[in-house]
């Protein structure tokens, strides 16, 4: 492994530097049939699960055959997507914000060997590298973060996860046979650095243990006064601990902090800002499930997703509890919910009280806000509620 | 031969939907058969590793990478993310594996040759594992070593003519969705926008002034597909002033069946005839629809643009041709102190070159944020902290109605001195002389 110079010299980096050149053009990347009717389209219609047709003024038409890419792929499988841009769509390609792979085509007669070449290909174990689906009234692609293959505060994985809802939930994915669409987020702690936080489904990891305090490394590796000021519920406190050295045994003073537990919400922001309060744990960490949120306008506002299972188990490598909930939620809704109504109206519309019943999923007390003064608009305050049991004083009543 | 056992991950292969550990298996094979000759520039089995590391942590249920420290190309704040594997004996070939972000082209379009050469450079330089595309936009390069970055850096801006994305506390990768390259409904032109802002504000972007991160999404209409409302400080939403478009014949070729509602969506199941009453008129919000005979009326000056009749019927129907959009502030995910949606800002500016108004809007706001704003505080949380009057008076703007959902539920208006007439400085003196004490 000789190293191989780009031609940069460190000696002198300013030497021939290009920089804030942005990004490439996107007009330098769109297909003859996109550019020439660019701004002038004048409807569209998904011909069959995946397969999108729009019309342009000019008479001009383009297909679209929609596939699940997954966000985390090689470059031989970016190749390998090149390849097909090739053959079918003169070497032209787009990814969806949902991470989709988009081929288009600008004729019908050219769509069949697209879809024949796409579904023909699969993984060595038997999965479809490019499974074609994820439009209209069904279950698109989840997004999601990094997870375990590469972020320093994942409470679950994310690749992983996804991979088995969207298992289990393949049909869905590939039927639009759902009372609107579903949109099912990923993120892998609190940080969300993909905002999941207004899907319809949204799993999250999330700890449940106050960070470990490195206490010998803690002031060498971190500023301590950042570490403070990052925590949103201001557990942190420094604090000058007597501790037995772990590189030598000898007593001594360290200048350190101290967490108050029970302030903790476990968010992990202390330990970006300073790497000696990791938070990791097999058994604390897990998954929050989040349900009836959504970002379109469209007949009701945008909301946000409300928790609705407190807290699932890390389960490697398949995650059935997950899925399983997962699940329950898409069977209720798909069963009970009106055509065009999303997972959120439908959850108003029926009281979330039924919506526990329906999906067969436990109401705890982790499910009621407390967490600053929006909690109280989450509250009850009215009588119209409907029976769903327990609901008697008899039978909510503490052992 | 795998250089790992990885059971755990091996129960991922199974499965119709497409398995990224296959996919990881097939990139280490073919690193290790290297049958182009190619000198790696980081260890060839550094893909064994990634997948030995995370079977590791899918046995143990607790992450192996540690955190960044100060990684990146001179002159740049961001768009490399430094990280360390934890176990770095066990796994030398990804001990030291950062991330860089490669700022896409807007819209997500590409070319094979592009793609290819993104391939080439990353195969030789890097992993060859990467993220198409990361949450907010980026190509996502996963796993170098420290002295590939700069030479990655200069290769991408020399012989590709790229740049990286933004990282840290400065302004973010900008995104759009794919707007009026193919979106009929698109109400201004989201990969122009997003284009010339993410040229006109590079040092923001590579070289972080901010307290914290900032990001702009663009939005061709209310549909929200790049959920711009939900995740960006700016979202810039489609819309129009101008009268919903109908086309009465296609209304009634939806009536008679003849056109799929909803564009075919809902074709998976029998919902039974279509019926423009119960589908659409019934449900429009703001019940500003009806049919005058065989012609569809709308009330156009109390339609609220929710795009449901729209979607409903998209050959019948199109958003008026006086467009422009709407800008919202303020969104971000719930760290710190819970999730923020963005608040509407300005209703409606027009999204036209050389967008001199919208920037005015973004430099009065930046101004703000980066006196007033704490470290590590969102704009959303700025606002809440202040006031939205203060981001008015900020953006120099007048309170409307349209600012809010419903006016205030509390008296406690904090007046403000010059408000009252006479100020607040009075003379206690002359009071008592008409109150005794
Ligand atoms: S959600 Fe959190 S753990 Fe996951 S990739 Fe983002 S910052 Fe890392
Ligand atoms: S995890 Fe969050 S709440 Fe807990 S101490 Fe750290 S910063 Fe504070
Ligand atoms: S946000 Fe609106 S304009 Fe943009 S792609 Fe979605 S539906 Fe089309
Ligand atoms: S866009 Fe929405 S509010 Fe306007 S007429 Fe159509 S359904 Fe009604």
């Amino acid at each position: 492994m000789a190293f191989i110079s780009s031609g940069y010299n460190p000696d002198k980096p300013m030497e021939d530097r290009i920089t804030d050149i942005g990004n490439r053009y996107y007009g330098d990347f769109l297909p003859p049939v996109i550019k020439n009717n660019f701004g002038k389209w004048q409807w569209h219609e998904i011909l069959e699960p995946g397969v999108l047709m729009h019309k342009a003024e000019s008479g001009d038409e383009v297909y679209t055959v929609r596939v699940g890419g997954v966000r985390l792929m090689s470059v031989e499988h970016v190749r390998e997507l090149c390849e097909i841009a090739d053959t079918h769509c003169d070497g032209y390609v787009r990814f969806t914000t949902r991470n989709n792979i988009e081929f288009m085509v600008d004729s019908k007669d050219k769509v069949e060997p697209l879809k024949q070449d796409l579904s023909s290909r699969k993984h060595n174990e038997g999965s479809f590298k490019f499974p074609i689906g994820g439009t209209g009234a069904g279950v698109t692609n989840i997004i999601h973060t990094q997870g375990w293959i590469h972020c320093h505060t994942p409470a679950t994985d994310a690749s992983g996860t996804v991979k088995v809802v969207l298992d289990d939930l393949f049909d869905e994915f590939q039927k639009m046979r759902l009372p609107a669409q579903l949109r099912i987020s990923m993120a892998c702690c609190l940080n969300m650095c993909g905002a999941v936080h207004c899907s319809d489904i949204a799993i999250l990891g999330y700890h449940r243990k106050p960070p470990m305090i490195d206490d010998e490394f803690l002031d060498n590796l971190c500023e301590i006064p950042l570490a403070i000021a990052a925590c949103p519920t201001a557990a942190i406190r420094p604090k000058k601990k007597e501790i037995t050295s772990e590189k030598d045994g000898s007593k001594k003073e360290v200048k350190s902090v101290e967490i108050k537990n029970e302030r903790c919400m476990f968010c992990g922001n202390c330990y970006t800002m300073c790497p000696s309060l990791p938070l990791a744990d097999a058994e604390g960490d897990g998954i929050v499930l989040m349900a009836g949120g959504k970002v379109s306008n469209r007949i009701s506002a945008p909301k946000f997703s409300k928790v609705v299972v407190a807290f699932i188990p890390n389960e490697t490598p398949r995650w059935p509890t997950l899925a399983k909930d997962v699940r329950k939620i898409v069977e209720a809704y798909s069963k009970d919910a009106r055509k065009y109504e999303r997972l959120g109206d439908w959850a108003e519309r029926i009281g979330w009280e039924k919506f526990f019943e329906k999906c067969d999923l436990e109401f705890t007390h982790h499910l009621i806000d407390d967490f600053r003064d929006p909690a109280y608009y989450t509250w009850r305050q009215n009588t119209n509620f409907k029976f769903t049991d327990p609901y008697e004083y008899s039978a909510i009543k503490a052992e | 031969m795998a250089k790992f056992e990885t059971p755990l991950l091996d129960q991922l292969e199974t499965g119709p939907w497409p398995s990224f550990v296959s996919d990881l298996k097939r990139q280490a094979e073919h690193r290790a058969a290297n049958q182009d000759k190619i000198e790696y520039q980081i260890p060839v089995d550094c893909v064994e590793d990634i997948l030995g590391v995370v079977e590791l942590s899918f046995k143990d249920k607790e992450v192996h990478w540690k955190h960044g420290g100060i990684v990146g190309v001179f002159g740049y704040g961001g768009g490399v993310i430094g990280r360390y594997c934890d176990q770095p004996e066990m796994f030398p070939g990804v001990a030291h594996f950062h991330t860089m972000r490669v700022n896409q082209p807007n819209g997500k379009y590409y070319t094979s040759d592009y793609l290819r050469q993104l391939c080439d450079l990353w195969d030789f330089r890097g992993s060859g594992v990467m993220n198409m595309h990361g949450s907010t936009g980026d190509i996502i390069f996963i796993g170098t070593r420290t002295e590939q970055l700069e030479e990655i850096f200069y290769e991408m801006t020399h012989k590709y003519d790229q740049d990286l994305g933004g990282s840290g506390s400065n302004l973010r990768t900008p995104s759009c969705c794919l707007g009026e390259s193919r979106c009929e409904w698109s109400c201004y032109n989201t990969q122009e926008i997003c284009y010339q802002l993410t040229h006109e504000y590079q040092d923001e972007l590579h070289r972080p002034a901010f307290p914290y991160k900032f990001k702009f999404k663009f939005d061709g209409c209310p549909n929200g597909c790049v959920a711009a409302i939900a995740r960006a400080d700016m979202s810039f939403v489609g819309t129009w002033r101008d009268d919903i478009r109908i086309d009465q014949e296609a209304v009634q070729a939806y009536i008679g069946g003849e056109f799929p509602p909803n564009a075919g969506a809902h074709s998976g199941r029998d919902w039974g005839p279509f019926d423009i009453h119960k589908e659409v008129i019934d449900l429009c919000p703001t019940q500003c629809m009806w049919m005058d005979g065989k012609q569809l009326k709308i009330d156009d000056k109390e339609c609220t643009r929710c795009m449901h009749c729209i979607n409903v019927m998209p050959r019948a129907l199109r958003p008026g041709k006086d467009t422009g959009c709407s800008i919202l502030v303020g969104a971000k995910a719930p760290i710190l102190d819970g999730a923020q949606m963005s608040s509407m800002l300005v209703p409606f500016i027009k999204a036209e070159e050389p967008y001199d108004d919208i920037k005015e809007v973004i430099e009065n706001i930046w101004d703000w944020w980066m006196e007033e704003g704490k470290n590590r505080e969102r704009l959303g949380e700025l606002i809440k902290r202040q006031g939205f009057q203060r981001l008015l008076h900020m953006t120099g703007l007048k309170a409307i109605a349209q600012h809010v959902q419903e006016p205030r539920h509390n008296p406690y208006i904090f007046w403000y001195e010059d408000e009252v007439p006479g100020g607040f400085d009075r003379d206690v003196t002359e009071f008592r002389k008409h109150h005794k004490r």
